[in-house]
């Protein structure tokens, strides 16, 4: 595979940078209460959402989970209204109404997550019908995790996307857990790739985390949905570095080893796309980036609290 | 239970000893549910039980509700007698098929034929942003399906007695678990005991007003009567532990005696089960003053400043509670310090 352009690489460098960095913020500030909301980290998963989102257009449009702040930032929502959603205030993105599990930025193309596993599927499928409709050549893309594939709504969403050829690329962000659970106490078998193809769409696995590899992948599965081949399926292998939810590592607990966790930081896509760029260059980035987040973390701190009169506004459109 | 010992145990061990003892007596019951064999055990509450008993017996499943619903269904008409955990009852509403059309029906439209001698648990969540969809007390929509009975214990007695017996119940039941209920305490004898279903407890006695609260609302109550107690107000708390079915009589004697009811759930008020018992005690002691309180009516928000309206407090009970056994008085909240010194069920996250 060639290397894209330096641009691109920079571009990559910085979104994978970013969301490392704010989560990392994340889990440094959540000791202090501030955050009064139950983070469920992407660290290690980020290259998926960014090889993914690099991919695509800004009219296009991304669902993801309750594990949402790299799909969020990787689409290019802003981080201080994430930032400002945690902390419970006002200017956050959902109002401090949703809070982490629940991101949402529409003029960005970012679908409201939703904490119930696989219940956005279908919805992103929902939005594809409508792309469809609409005849721009956009596409729709659903992020969820290996958990999510056991639920009915999975299986036919799929059905019904290839069924009407929807706009629709279905991402699993496989990290071989759901929560504790690894997927051999929940799978008969590991061939979900297989499972997705037999409903009539292109299947493909990276099973490696390699961000330009799925980037590469991406860019040609979403060329043929913009013509109209209809859906396609990505299982994206990765590993999730910190706890389930919450911001420690949880290695001690005995339900998965260091040596799984050192496997996949000796591939870290954040440190091997950072390689590839001039470190003068990588340092202005880095630093930009750390200004983005303490502005953020300031505008989060300084926004004021939701009136209690808006505890209803919103019940009803 | 006059010859067990006194011994303190919390809600969450002693939902587990309940779990344990009957798995002992009866190898026909088994726990699924998704992470009940993990290290955290569903909070607790099913931890180490898959040491003792196997992974036969208590067993993870895939995120696979609905269809798991249906294996607990098909396995209790089988013979085997199922306990299906659930972390949160949100998730129950991908159940809601199989419950509602399937577990409650079966005795009946298969004319006595079968039974179906399962226990679905569910958790309320509360609190540190849990949010929309990870905070309902969706209890209500069970209680109105004739089929399945509901018990929301409040207490660690009655949680392993409301265990048991709905373990051994020939039926679909539903045990409704309050989040913040885990880590309270009370005498729990160790011998195994069944609650007898349909069974009120009255906690309180008072004359000037009934508090009846649903499952975290009960310790909410008692704080509220206690505020209550320095204007001179007299309450008497009700627990109904068993909402389906319902302890009807000890609710009209209470409302009979005192002539005012508040009803107090962990839910909405609106086709609640709080508007249920208002119902039967109108119809039951005409003429009673009847009020309700609840979750605001709206979803639930996860910035604290917001959280914090939407839930029924000590204060707040107390003060609905004031108007209604003084509506000519001017309105009255409790002290700052009053309220602190009762402040309500608190928890410290994450989750
Ligand atoms: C329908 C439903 N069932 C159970 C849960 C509890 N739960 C929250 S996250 C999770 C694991 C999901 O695993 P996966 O889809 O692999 O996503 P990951 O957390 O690994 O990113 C479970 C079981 C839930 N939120 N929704
Ligand atoms: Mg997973």
């Amino acid at each position: 595979m060639t290397r894209p352009p330096m641009a691109d690489l920079e571009r990559i460098y910085r979104s994978l940078r970013l969301i490392r960095r704010a989560e990392e913020e994340v889990a440094r500030v959540y000791p202090s209460d501030k955050i009064k909301s139950p983070v469920h980290l992407s660290i290690g998963q980020e290259s998926i959402a960014v090889g993914v989102c690099d991919a695509l257009r800004h009219d296009d449009i991304v669902s993801g989970t309750y594990r949402g702040h790299a799909a969020y930032l990787a689409k290019g929502a802003p981080l201080d209204r994430m930032m400002a959603e945690l902390y419970g205030k006002d200017t956050g993105c959902a109002r401090g109404k949703g809070g982490s599990m629940h991101l949402v930025d529409m003029a960005q193309g970012v679908l409201g997550a939703s904490a119930v596993v696989g219940t956005t599927i279908p919805l992103a499928a929902g939005f594809a019908l409508a792309l469809k409709r609409e005849g721009k050549g956009r596409v729709a893309v659903s992020f969820f995790g290996d958990g999510a594939t056991e639920e009915g709504v999975f299986a036919e969403s799929l059905n019904f996307a290839a069924l009407h050829r929807l706009p629709l690329l279905f991402v699993c962000e496989n990290n071989g857990y759901a929560i504790h659970e690894p997927t051999a106490k929940r799978w008969a078998t590991n061939r979900l790739v297989e499972r997705a193809a037999s409903y009539g769409m292109p299947a493909e696995a990276v099973n490696d985390g390699d961000v330009l590899a799925l980037r590469a992948l991406v860019i040609r599965l979403v060329e043929g949905m913009r013509a109209g081949t209809g859906p396609a399926f990505v299982e994206a292998k990765t590993y999730r570095w910190r706890e389930h939810v919450g911001p420690n590592e949880d290695f001690e607990a005995g339900y998965r080893g260091r040596r799984d966790l050192e496997a996949w930081q000796a591939t870290d896509q954040v440190v091997r796309i950072g390689g590839m760029i001039a470190p003068a260059r990588r340092a202005a980035i880095d630093a930009a980036i750390e200004t983005e987040i303490a502005a953020a973390l300031q505008f989060a701190e300084n926004s004021p609290v939701p009136d209690p009169a808006q505890l209803t506004t919103d019940t009803y459109a | 239970m006059p010859d067990a010992a006194p011994r303190a145990l919390s809600y969450v061990d002693a939902l587990r000893e309940a779990a344990a003892q009957e798995m002992e007596r009866d190898p026909r019951v088994f726990v699924m549910g998704l992470d009940v064999d993990d290290h955290k055990g569903i909070q607790g509450s099913t931890k180490g039980l898959v040491d003792r008993f196997g992974p036969e017996r208590v067993f993870t499943t895939p995120l696979s509700e609905d269809a798991m619903t249906g294996v607990a269904i098909g396995a209790a008409q089988a013979g085997l007698r199922p306990i299906h955990v659930h972390i949160r009852m949100d998730f129950l509403m991908l159940c809601m098929n199989q419950l509602v059309n399937i577990a409650a029906k079966s005795r009946y439209m298969y004319g006595g034929q079968v039974k179906v001698p399962m226990v679905v648990r569910a958790m309320i969540g509360k609190s540190w942003g849990q949010g929309a969809q990870h905070s309902q007390g969706l209890h209500a929509m069970f209680m109105h399906v004739p089929g399945i009975k509901v018990l929301a214990p409040s207490n660690a007695h009655d949680a392993k007695g409301c265990l048991i017996a709905a373990i051994r119940d020939d039926n679909p039941v539903l045990m409704v678990e309050h989040r913040l209920l885990y880590p309270l305490i009370a005498e729990v004898p160790e011998a195994p005991y069944a609650a007898r279903l349909g069974e009120a407890r009255v906690l309180r006695k008072g004359t000037d007003i009934t508090l009846l609260g649903i499952s975290a609302m009960v310790p909410e109550c008692l704080r509220a009567a206690e505020l209550l107690r320095e204007i001179g107000i007299d309450a008497e708390v009700i627990d109904p532990i068993s909402l389906v079915p319902f302890d009807r009589a000890a609710l009209a004697a209470s409302v009979r005696k005192t002539g005012r009811l508040l009803a107090v759930d962990s839910a909405w008020t609106m086709c609640g089960a709080s508007a249920e018992v208002a119902a039967m005690a109108a119809e039951d002691a005409p003429g009673v003053r009847i009020a309700r309180l609840g979750f605001a009516p709206t979803t639930c928000p996860t910035a604290p400043s917001l959280e914090h309206a939407f839930y029924p407090n000590p204060a707040v009970i107390a003060a609905r509670a004031h108007v209604l056994v003084r509506p000519d008085a001017k309105t009255w909240r409790p002290s700052p310090e009053a309220e602190r010194s009762v402040t309500g069920l608190n928890f410290k996250g994450p989750f």
